[in-house]
């Protein structure tokens, strides 16, 4: 495998992991702040690219489309707090668990009375579907636009919790809720708009995905599942977790992807590097999982202890 | 008071009776299909195709009343055993029709031949159910599975590629399609990629692909997975620069989510919905125009069930007690189909033609498929020498 290639592969597990990160940082900061676990995260992620795809076929912007997507779910987020998930906050986990369980299923049949079960049109526009050329391989222009985009978020997420006014309720929400509802603030709307705020994100990252992936039902089950390993890995409820985390998946995941089969073929004759290789592959993330868990139960980047 | 109220009890009973009676006399038909999660796109449009070709014949199949009872295997194959068992012992139908996905189908398979139920397949056709597994009661007015890849091999042996790229989703049907590729593929093999299931993300195998200078691509990925996979294409600049053959990766269900992004891509089919025959072109304006959307081959090959078993019906009177008598009628084929002519071989799979299209405009300048050859003719599958 020349050098090249490799770079390509690691620029490749990099936009992959900013896409994680969008994810991850809403489901750690309202899991992180909130103590609520939210599985239903998957199908915000879900309706920000249906946002996102009927404001393309409405109006033929992408631009109003993210936008769309981020603040179409950023109000449902606020929403759907509003009107029940505030109610399992006080909840035990599996409380938790079981009821966003089921909001999951409820979300992906809503999308499919609405949009039917086939996937749909949602397309890049022309000035943004060119590919560049790096080391004599062309690679989608609109991939780099994606990781520009996920930087761009983590930056501000940071100055917005650790330079910010409602950044420090934020913290001092997570430290202690009870001595700053004492102090005047309400915590309710707090929570209401760090769980919007992290559906929004979810949101983003749907209308992100929107022209490279298929949008139909159910879009967001696979990438949850990635996500939750991506926040255990990192540390729940740390944000510079999340972020180091989801890099850390994203290149694990697809240098496994890679490398691994041609590991495998250079050792195995042909058939059995086929059989083995996407087996193994698979794997690389959970395995990865699996010994970070082993030597720091709390991740990799877990919150100081205040 | 006794015998009168004995006497309307029998007048009940008969009357009851010949109630049953006549609905009895109506001819029962199971038809399963996948209709929710991830794969109801297909079996929707299934429902409507067989729907369709109820209606133009007024809820009648060889002049008898059909009564059609549906049920959802949620593409699960205990789901759909649970469902066949229904339709066998409480709805006691007469045939079963329909299954979308191959995994049920070599579920129910087994449950519908214990009780010798004759069944008519819309879709799925895996490769036991084509061999040693086959059944004399079972008729697919569909195809054998490794066929969309097979007539693709052929095309790229007959254009002379000589390094193909083979890429599958990593599961039985993926790696049977790249199974039935080879068979009719000639040249060389310049890389063999199998993707995890249901996986969103082709850029790393993308980057790969362009790195083992292959001249085409063969490609497997049903579902989403072909949007996905089409757009990343498209995206990296692959489409128009390498051939791309594919198989279930840009049917009618997936067109609509890709329109142009699509145009160039070759698939392989039996059938595709610029057929100039003219049942095929009667088919798809009915269709258009009750359902508003070009129809998918799984509409045609559910509608073509319905317009086998109306033939078979019309042999038979409407008797469907004879079970022989029935499955002789269904063998002999004897139908205007969609595809044009076709014979049952002994497994009850078609002989046919299978074509090369691609995505292009239509007259009415919409994004669909567009037939460029036929490099199968009169194709059996791989399997039918060891049903015996």
């Amino acid at each position: 495998m020349s050098p090249e290639l490799l770079f390509i592969q690691a620029l490749n597990g990099l936009q992959f992991g900013v896409l994680l990160f969008l994810m991850a940082a809403g489901l750690t900061l309202v899991f992180g702040i909130m103590s609520f676990i939210n599985l239903a995260h998957g199908s915000l992620y879900m309706f920000g690219a249906y946002f996102a795809a009927a404001a393309y076929q409405a109006t033929g912007s992408f631009l109003v489309s993210v936008g769309a997507g981020f603040c179409g779910v950023f109000v449902l987020g606020a929403l759907i707090d509003r009107c029940g998930f505030f109610v399992l906050h006080r909840r035990d986990h599996l409380d938790q668990v079981l009821a966003t369980f089921g909001v999951v299923l409820f979300s992906n049949e809503v999308a499919r009375m609405i949009w039917g079960a086939s996937p749909i049109f949602m397309e890049l526009p022309e000035s943004m579907a060119d590919s560049i050329s790096l080391f004599g391989l062309s690679y989608p222009a609109y991939r780099i636009l994606i990781i520009a985009v996920g930087l761009v978020v983590a930056v501000g997420l940071y100055l917005l919790i650790e330079r910010t006014r409602i950044g420090m309720l934020i913290r001092a929400g997570a430290s202690n809720r009870s001595m700053v509802a004492a102090l005047g603030v309400n915590i309710g709307w707090l929570n209401t708009f760090i769980f919007a705020l992290g559906a929004g994100l979810a949101g983003l990252a749907g209308a992100m995905v929107g022209p490279i992936l298929s949008v139909q039902p159910g879009m967001g089950d696979p990438i949850l599942i990635t996500t939750l390993v991506v926040i255990v890995i990192g540390g729940i409820g740390s944000i510079r977790g999340a972020f180091l985390g989801a890099l850390v998946v994203g290149v694990v995941d697809t240098l496994g992807r890679t490398v691994m089969p041609f590991v495998l073929r250079q050792s195995l004759d042909p058939e059995t590097a086929n059989t083995v290789g996407p087996a193994l592959s698979s794997l690389a993330v959970y395995v990865l999982m699996a010994v970070i868990l082993a030597l720091k139960p709390d991740g990799l980047f877990p919150v100081k202890k205040r | 008071m006794n015998t009168r109220q004995h006497a309307a009890a029998v007048a009940l009973a008969m009357a009851a009776g010949s109630f049953s009676g006549a609905s009895l006399a109506d001819v029962r038909i199971g038809f399963l299909a996948t209709l929710s999660g991830g794969g109801a796109a297909l079996g929707q449009d299934m429902v409507d195709g067989f729907n369709l070709a109820l209606e133009e014949r007024g809820g009648k199949l060889g002049g008898q009343n059909i009564q059609l009872l549906k049920e959802d295997d949620q593409m699960k194959p205990d789901v759909g055993v649970q469902a066949v068992q229904k339709f066998i012992e409480k709805e006691k139908v007469d045939l079963v029709a329909g299954v979308t996905f191959s995994n049920v189908m070599m579920a129910v398979a087994k449950p519908l031949a214990d009780a010798d139920i004759t069944f008519v397949g819309s879709n799925a056709g895996p490769a036991p159910l084509a061999g040693k597994l086959c059944s004399k009661a079972f008729f697919f007015a569909s195809w054998q599975n490794d066929n969309q890849a097979e007539v693709l091999g052929k095309y790229a042996t007959d254009k002379g590629y000589r390094k193909v790229y083979l890429m599958a989703p990593n599961y039985q049907s993926g790696r049977d399609q790249v199974v039935g590729f080879k068979r009719f593929y000639k040249g060389t093999v310049a890389g063999e990629v199998y993707t995890q299931l249901n996986q969103p993300d082709y850029s790393a195998e993308l980057a790969q692909l362009q790195a083992a200078g292959a001249d085409a691509v063969y490609a497997f990925f049903p579902g989403g997975m072909g949007v996905n996979f089409i757009k990343q294409f498209k995206q990296a600049g692959l489409l128009g620069r390498l051939p791309l053959l594919t198989a279930s990766t840009v049917d009618g269900t997936q067109l609509p989510a890709l329109k142009e992004m699509a145009l160039g891509t070759l698939a392989g089919s039996f059938w595709g919905p610029d057929s100039a025959n003219p049942a095929s072109k009667a088919f798809v304006a009915a269709f258009e125009k009750k359902y508003g959307r070009i129809p998918s081959q799984y509409a045609a090959q559910a509608y073509d069930s319905a317009l086998l078993i109306d033939s078979a019906l019309k042999k038979t009177g409407g008797r469907v007690a004879d079970k022989v008598a029935l499955r002789n009628a269904l063998r002999a084929a004897d139908y205007a189909s969609l595809r044009g002519a076709y014979r049952f071989g002994p497994n009850g799979f078609p002989i046919q033609d299978f074509h090369v299209f691609e995505v292009a405009r239509d007259a009415g300048g919409r994004v669909s498929l567009k037939q460029v050859g036929t490099p199968l003719k009169a194709h059996q599958d791989a399997y039918a020498g060891e049903c015996k």
